[in-house]
């Protein structure tokens, strides 16, 4: 039995020990080499998670629409079509790489960049187990919802500098839908953060480890995850790549890679949204059972994408006015009354409690 | 000019021939003002293939497999218009069971007509899963076609003076399965694609087709059907054997996207029940009357028209008394009911036009003949 529970806590600290040992590397392990190594090291493990995700994600998508629509899905490369998306993604690399005569060329190809990034910057912050977050933020949930606006500029950039009218249409969408929930989907974190105290992730997971703050946040929750799609782009807000309008919006000019980038950034995207979400209402790496945290937030952030494409599947698509009224006309009105009751409650906990 | 503050540059959008929601080769140049259609000129022609000239070369029987190509949905509806033309002509008197034949493989033509439209309405809306729901259960009607007449699309199943094949013994359990199955089906199109709320937001209320409007377009079929006028060329007009078969005609009067989509629902059922009149009742003997071998009518002409899934189908022909027609006009029904896309579509949003389109279900096969 003790040796039983001498595993598990290694299992559980097996990233921290890997972190000591290489800081064990240097002859003063917190000198300023030591700390930069960390980092290198930190970051690339964050973007191997984003492409990880990325390949698993493209794959568990299609497996799912073929579930949610009768179909098998892809299912002829490797055992049970496993290996279609690093197909895919060969030929993604092979194509010829176009850019449009009139397009605004700096512009056009700055844009995917700037969007398979964003992700990158974003998981950054988010805790994957004790003490486990690439970058401790005093401010995480505060950076993270920065960091995840830019790429409004980006879809804006990509339409607009492809010089294509489909293109400029979705980028006026996306900048409309984006910039219009964004702002819900920061006040249904408030709430959280108004019984914590802190804008750190890490604080956020420590103060749910006797019950997850989904449950005393079912609301915020529900906003959050509709936000959430809406700031995603994902179906059924998926008006900015609408194929049945506006082509595929602001990427319809782009071929090989730098499309695959769009790709990428979305699914990297989705990832670091479901991952907010694990971490601020499901409990994060705390978990009932003794397994190690990073299992744990895996897992949730598992179940969290899984809804979301299952939703993306069973949908059809909101109109425009109607998604501008539900960000302006409902779920605001409704953050702001969940900030309210939080507030409230609050204040009856601490005068009941004497505080 | 009078220009309002909100007014931006207008966008003048070019939708089509190539475009993931335009069913075909259709092409409308939008003009926008932001999100918001001011005007749309709808420009057709791009799978003209000259169907009415064709006839005038071939002969009576060999332009039959051409009409599988006008609604390709429902192939069966256009051969069985045209073949009735010609029997018309020429006084052939077609034996009962083709008869009942005939009204069995239309009416399931009519059913996967209108799943195709409801999952393709749905697929506009990006509703994905209900699209393939639909494509779904329409392969099992496309598996009773093959059956009988080996193909699947484009059946070319009517003769005239008859049908091409009596159907094989496994047919019969076969229709029998999926007529037990359909109410679940339906119940399924219910629940994920009418029954949610963001399609409801979406086709309700949305793309009035007035009751004036739609008899001065002269459009036919469900779309007309939709808008509270109770006109059905197999009640109006019966043809074929519809006299004698006990089944309503749906009539909505919502006059918006929402009643010209579900009205088809309704009218499944109603196929349904006349399936299964005719299976009841379908009596035995030849499917092919006494026709001779080289068809050759007598010089005059007629008109005759039949009640497309889509609307009102005829043919006209002149006949010179030689084997080959010497003029045939198709009067397609989706042709007309496009007519009334520019005036109803005007001041919603794109995306509503996409709708608008996609429930006026029209193929351009027969749009542009």
């Amino acid at each position: 039995m003790e040796t039983l529970n001498n595993l598990l806590q290694t299992l559980n600290n097996l990233f921290l020990i890997i972190a000591e040992a290489i800081r064990g590397l240097f002859a003063d392990p917190h000198s300023v080499w030591a700390n930069l190594t960390m980092d290198v090291i930190n970051f690339i493990i964050v973007v191997v998670i984003v492409v990880l995700a990325a390949l698993i994600l493209i794959l568990l998508e299609r497996k799912i629409a073929g579930w949610t629509s009768q179909r098998t899905g892809p299912n002829r490369l490797g055992p049970r079509g496993w290996f279609q998306t690093i197909a895919d993604a060969l030929k993604l690399m092979g194509k010829e790489d176009v850019t449009p005569a009139g397009a605004d060329k700096l512009i056009f190809k700055i844009a995917p960049m700037i969007i398979f990034c964003l992700p990158m910057m974003t998981l950054g912050v988010i805790p994957f187990g004790k003490g486990m977050a690439p970058l401790n933020l005093d401010l995480g949930i505060f950076y993270f919802v920065a960091i995840s606006s830019i790429s409004t500029l980006a879809f804006l950039m990509a339409g607009w500098g492809s010089n294509n009218k489909y293109s400029l249409l979705g980028a006026m969408r996306a900048v409309a839908q984006m910039v219009s929930y964004e702002i819900p989907l920061l006040f249904s974190l408030l709430g959280v953060v108004m019984i914590t105290q802190s804008f750190n992730l890490g604080v956020i997971v420590e103060a749910q480890s006797r019950v997850p703050f989904i449950v005393l946040q079912p609301l915020a929750f529900v906003i959050f995850i509709i936000a959430g799609l809406a700031e995603l782009n994902r179906a059924p807000f998926d008006l900015v790549e609408a194929d049945q309008e506006v082509v595929a919006g602001p990427f319809t000019e782009y071929t090989g890679l730098r499309w695959g980038l769009f790709f990428l950034g979305e699914y990297g995207n989705m990832t670091a949204m479901a991952a907010l979400a694990a971490t601020v209402f499901l409990g994060g790496w705390q978990g009932p059972v003794f397994l190690p945290g990073y299992v744990w937030i895996f897992m949730k952030i598992g179940i969290v994408i899984f809804f979301m494409m299952w939703v993306r599947w069973t949908f059809p698509r909101i109109r425009i006015d109607h998604l501008m009224h539900l960000a302006w006309k409902v779920l605001l009105p409704l953050s702001i009354l969940n900030i309210f009751l939080t507030g409230l409650g609050i204040y009856i906990y601490r005068l009941v409690m004497g505080g | 000019m009078n220009m309002n503050i909100n007014d931006t540059e207008e966008l003048i959008l070019n939708m089509g021939p190539q475009h993931p929601s335009m069913h075909g080769l259709f092409r409308m140049v939008v003009h926008l003002q932001g999100e918001t259609v001011t005007k749309i000129e709808p420009k057709i022609g791009y799978l003209h293939r000259g169907m009415e000239k064709l006839a005038e070369s071939r002969t009576y029987a060999q332009f039959i497999p051409y009409t599988d190509r006008l609604d390709y949905l429902a192939s069966p509806h256009n051969n069985w218009a045209y073949v009735q033309t010609v029997e018309k002509l020429m006084g052939v008197v077609v034996p009962e069971r083709a008869e009942y034949l005939r009204v069995i493989f239309g009416e399931l033509s009519r059913i996967a007509s209108h799943i195709v439209m409801i999952a393709s309405t749905a697929l506009d809306m990006a509703g994905w899963s209900a699209w393939s729901y639909g494509f779904r259960d329409r392969e099992r009607i496309l598996d009773l076609y093959e059956m009988t007449a080996g193909s699947r699309l484009t059946v070319n199943i009517m003769r005239i003076g008859g049908i091409s094949a009596e159907p094989p013994e496994e047919f019969w359990p076969a229709l029998k399965a999926f007529l037990d199955d359909t109410p679940e089906m339906l119940e399924e199109y219910y629940g994920i694609f009418f029954g949610n709320e963001i399609t409801q937001g979406r086709l309700k209320n949305v793309g009035i087709l007035s009751k004036e409007l739609a008899e001065n377009l002269s459009i036919t079929g469900p779309v007309l059907r939709a808008s509270g006028v109770n006109y059905d060329v197999r009640k109006a007009e019966p043809y074929s054997i519809y006299d004698r078969f006990d089944f309503n005609v749906p009539v909505r009067t919502g006059c918006d996207s929402y009643d010209r989509t579900i009205i088809r629902m309704d009218e499944i059922v109603e196929s349904i029940k006349i399936i299964k009149q005719a299976v009841h009742d379908i009596p035995e003997g030849p499917i092919m009357a006494k026709v001779p071998k080289v068809i050759k009518p007598p010089a005059g002409e007629v008109y005759h028209r039949v009640e497309n899934p889509k609307g009102e189908l005829g043919f006209y022909i002149v006949s010179d008394g030689t084997t080959k027609p010497a003029r045939v006009r198709i009067r397609p029904a989706t042709f007309i009911n496009l007519q009334m896309l520019p005036i109803v579509a005007l001041g919603w949003k794109i995306q509503d036009v996409v709708a608008i389109f996609a429930t006026l279900d029209a193929v351009l096969g027969e749009v542009d003949k």
